[in-house]
C-alpha cells in the first residue's frame, strides 16, 4: 500500500497531465459504455439522476434486440451500412491509390499543386454544405441536373424521391469528398520512397508502367493494408452527413439511405425508443469491435508489420 | 557524392537481381528516352484527367456563387443557371436584413472554434505527452485507456443520456465544446509524435540544471512540438467549425445556433428570421419576391468563404500531420 502511494506522489506530474484527458475519457467515453447495458433495459428517468436511472430501469434481457431483429429496418439497415462501406473501402482504395500515383508522376509539379489544392477542398467542408451543392444539381425544379435533361427533352426527375438513383449519388459523393484526402495521404508515402529503388528498376530497363506495378504499390502496401484494417473496423459506422444531410432527409429515399447511425438517430430523437436504439447502436459497436480484432488478428498471422497493434 | 552512392548501390541492386547482359545498352536506351519522366501524350492524359476531378471538386463552390448572385425571378424561370442574365445582390441585402441572428451564429461558431481549439490542444497534447514519457510508471495503462476508445464505442444513445441527463449540457455552449474536445485519435498521433522527436537527452540535461517537469514541458517541448501541436490545432479548429451534429442533437435554443446548424435549418430559419427582420428593410422592401433561393445559396457562400480563402495556406500543415505520426509504435 504504502508503495503504491509513493509511486503515485513519484508520478504525480504525469498523473496531473492525464488527469484532464483522463475525466474526459471517462465522462465521454467510458461512462456510455457502461450506458450501453441500457440495451438490456427498459429505460425509466428515475428523479436521483444518471445512475439511478440506469439502475433502476428494470431488465427486459434480449427483448429490445428481439423487437429491433423482428422489424425488416435491422436488414436493411445492416445490408445497407456493409454494402456501402465495401463499396467505398474498395472504390475508395483504388481512386486514391490512382490518383495519387498520377499526382506523383505528373510532369509539371506546380500544376500538380494547384491538382492536390482542388481535390482536398470538399474534404474541408461540412456535410451541410455539401448537401446544398448536391441541391443545386439535383433540385427537381431549378437544379442543373433536370436543365441538362431538358435539351434531350427528358421530363425532369423528382431525384429527391426516386431512391432507384441514390446508390450512385451517394457512392458518388462519398467518392467526391474522400478521394482528395485519400490520395493525399498516399502521396505523403510516394514522395517518401526512397529514389535508388526506380533508379535501380530504370537500369534494368523497366518502364514507368514496370515501375509502378513492381516498386510504388509494393511500397504502398503496408500503407493500404493498415488503412483498409481500420475501415474494416469501422465497416459498421456511417458518415452519418452523407446520410442524412445528402438526401435532405427524404423519406422516400429511406429504404437505400438508413444506416445503423441514421436509424438510432432517429430512433432516439423522432421515436424516443432509447431501449431499441441503444441496442441497434451495441450492436454496431459490438460488431465493429469483433471485426476490427479479427481482421488485425489474421493481418498479423499473414504478415506481423502491418498488422495495427 | 550521396547521389553517386545511390546510383553504385542501385546498379549493385540491378546486378544482384538481373542479369548483367545488356545492362549497359539499356541504360543508354532509357536514359535517351528519359524514363524519369512520363511519355508527353500520357502526361498530358492524366493531366486532363486530373483537371477533370479538380474542377469537379471545386465547381459547386462556384456554382453556389453564381446562383447566390442570380436574382429570384431569373431563378424561378430558368432555373439555377451557370450564366444568368439577370444578376443581382438581392440575396445578400436581405442576409443583411437578418443579421442580428446572422451574426450570433457566427459569434457562437468562432466562440466554440477558438475556446475548443484551445481545451483540446491542452488536454491532448499533456496527455499524449505523459504517456510517451519512460518515466511515467502507468503510461501503458494510460495509452490503452486512450486506444480502447477507438475500438469499441459508448454509441449516440449512452452518450446522449450521459450529456443530457448526467452533465446537464444540454443548451449550454458546453454541450458544443466538450463533446469534440478529445479524441483518442489524435492522443496516439500526438505520442507518437513525441515519440520521435523529443529526445530524452535535451529533457536530461535541463533535469540536471533542475528545471520542474512543467517548465520543461512549456519551455521546451511546446516549442520543440509546433509542428505537430499546429497539426492537432488545424484538425480540432476544421472539427469545430464545421460541427452541426453536436448543435442537432444538444441545441434547440436559437442563441445558441452555430453556423452550420442555422445553415441546415435554413428553410425553417429563413422565415423564422423574416420575422425578425429590422423594420427599416423591411419598408424599403426592394424585394418583389423574397430571394429564397438566392439567399440560401448566399448563406452558403459566407459560411463557406472563410475555409475556401484560408485553406490553400494551411493546407501544408495539414498534409505535414498526415505523415507526423503512424498510428502504429
Amino acid at each position: 500500500m504504502k508503495k503504491i502511494l509513493s509511486d503515485i506522489y513519484k508520478n504525480r506530474i504525469w498523473l496531473l497531465m492525464v488527469l484532464p484527458g483522463t475525466i474526459w475519457l471517462l465522462l465521454f467515453s467510458y461512462l456510455p459504455m457502461f450506458g450501453q447495458v441500457l440495451a438490456f433495459k427498459k429505460f425509466r428517468i428515475h428523479p436521483d439522476g444518471f445512475f439511478a436511472s440506469v439502475i433502476n430501469s428494470e431488465w427486459v434481457g434480449w427483448e429490445n434486440f428481439e423487437y429491433l431483429f423482428s422489424t425488416s429496418d435491422a436488414w436493411i439497415i445492416t445490408r445497407n451500412t456493409l454494402v456501402y462501406n465495401i463499396i467505398f473501402i474498395v472504390v475508395g482504395l483504388i481512386a486514391a491509390v490512382a490518383t495519387a500515383i498520377m499526382l506523383s508522376e505528373l510532369v509539371n509539379k506546380k500544376l500538380s499543386k494547384v491538382y492536390q489544392t482542388s481535390i482536398l477542398f470538399p474534404h474541408f467542408i461540412s456535410w451541410v454544405i455539401g448537401s446544398y451543392f448536391v441541391f443545386t444539381f439535383l433540385s427537381t425544379d431549378h437544379g442543373l441536373l433536370n436543365h441538362v435533361l431538358s435539351w434531350f427533352h427528358i421530363d425532369p426527375i423528382s431525384w429527391y424521391s426516386e431512391s432507384k438513383y441514390w446508390p450512385f449519388i451517394l457512392v458518388f459523393m462519398a467518392l467526391w469528398k474522400g478521394v482528395g484526402y485519400g490520395s493525399i495521404v498516399y502521396l505523403a508515402s510516394i514522395v517518401g520512397i526512397d529514389r535508388a529503388y526506380y533508379e535501380a528498376a530504370m537500369i534494368d530497363g523497366a518502364s514507368k508502367w514496370k515501375q509502378i506495378k513492381h516498386v510504388t504499390l509494393p511500397m504502398l502496401k503496408p500503407l493500404m493494408i493498415i488503412l483498409t484494417i481500420m475501415n474494416i473496423g469501422r465497416i459498421f459506422n456511417s458518415d452519418f452527413g452523407l446520410f442524412y444531410q445528402v438526401p435532405r432527409d427524404s423519406g422516400a429515399l429511406y429504404s437505400v439511405t438508413n444506416v445503423i447511425d441514421t436509424f438510432v438517430y432517429r430512433g432516439l430523437m423522432n421515436l424516443g425508443d432509447i431501449g431499441m436504439s441503444t441496442a441497434a447502436g451495441l450492436y454496431q459497436s459490438a460488431v465493429g469491435f469483433t471485426l476490427v480484432m479479427i481482421t488485425n488478428y489474421i493481418v498479423r498471422k499473414v504478415d506481423d508489420e502491418s498488422a495495427l497493434f | 557524392m550521396p547521389k553517386k552512392l545511390q546510383t553504385q548501390s542501385s546498379i549493385a541492386l540491378s546486378q544482384s537481381t538481373n542479369d548483367m547482359k545488356g545492362a549497359g545498352v539499356k541504360i543508354l536506351r532509357k536514359k535517351y528516352r528519359d524514363p524519369q519522366h512520363l511519355h508527353p501524350v500520357v502526361n498530358t492524359i492524366i493531366s486532363v484527367l486530373l483537371g477533370i476531378l479538380a474542377i469537379m471538386c471545386i465547381f459547386p463552390f462556384f456554382y453556389v456563387i453564381i446562383i447566390s448572385f442570380t436574382s429570384e425571378e431569373s431563378i424561378v424561370r430558368n432555373g439555377f443557371q451557370l450564366f444568368p442574365k439577370d444578376w443581382s445582390i438581392d440575396a445578400y441585402h436581405y442576409l443583411w436584413g437578418m443579421k442580428a441572428q446572422f451574426f450570433r451564429s457566427y459569434g457562437v461558431t468562432i466562440f466554440i472554434t477558438i475556446v475548443g481549439t484551445i481545451i483540446s490542444v491542452f488536454m491532448i497534447t499533456f496527455y499524449a505527452y505523459a504517456i510517451s514519457r519512460p518515466q511515467f510508471k502507468y503510461r501503458r495503462f494510460f495509452t490503452f485507456l486512450a486506444f480502447f476508445t477507438m475500438l469499441f464505442s459508448g454509441g449516440l444513445v449512452p452518450t446522449y443520456i450521459v450529456v443530457t441527463q448526467f452533465l446537464g449540457l444540454k443548451n449550454t455552449i458546453w454541450a458544443l465544446i466538450l463533446p469534440l474536445a478529445m479524441n483518442a485519435f489524435y492522443i496516439i498521433i500526438m505520442r507518437t509524435f513525441f515519440l520521435k522527436s523529443v529526445s530524452e537527452s535535451i529533457l536530461e540535461s535541463a533535469r540536471i540544471d533542475g528545471a520542474s517537469e512543467w517548465r520543461i514541458f512549456f519551455q521546451i517541448i511546446f516549442p520543440l512540438s509546433l509542428p505537430g501541436i499546429a497539426t492537432i490545432a488545424l484538425f480540432s479548429t476544421l472539427g469545430y467549425w464545421n460541427d452541426w451534429f453536436t448543435a442537432l442533437l444538444y441545441i434547440d435554443e436559437p442563441n445558441l445556433v452555430p453556423l452550420q446548424s442555422l445553415l441546415m435549418k435554413i428553410e425553417a430559419n429563413l422565415e423564422f428570421m423574416r420575422q425578425n427582420m429590422d423594420v427599416a428593410i423591411m419598408q424599403s422592401s426592394l424585394f418583389d419576391t423574397i430571394p429564397q433561393e438566392s439567399a440560401k445559396m448566399a448563406m452558403v457562400v459566407i459560411a463557406t468563404l472563410p475555409i475556401a480563402v484560408s485553406y490553400p495556406f494551411f493546407q501544408k500543415y495539414f498534409i505535414s500531420g498526415l505523415t507526423i505520426g503512424g498510428v502504429k509504435e
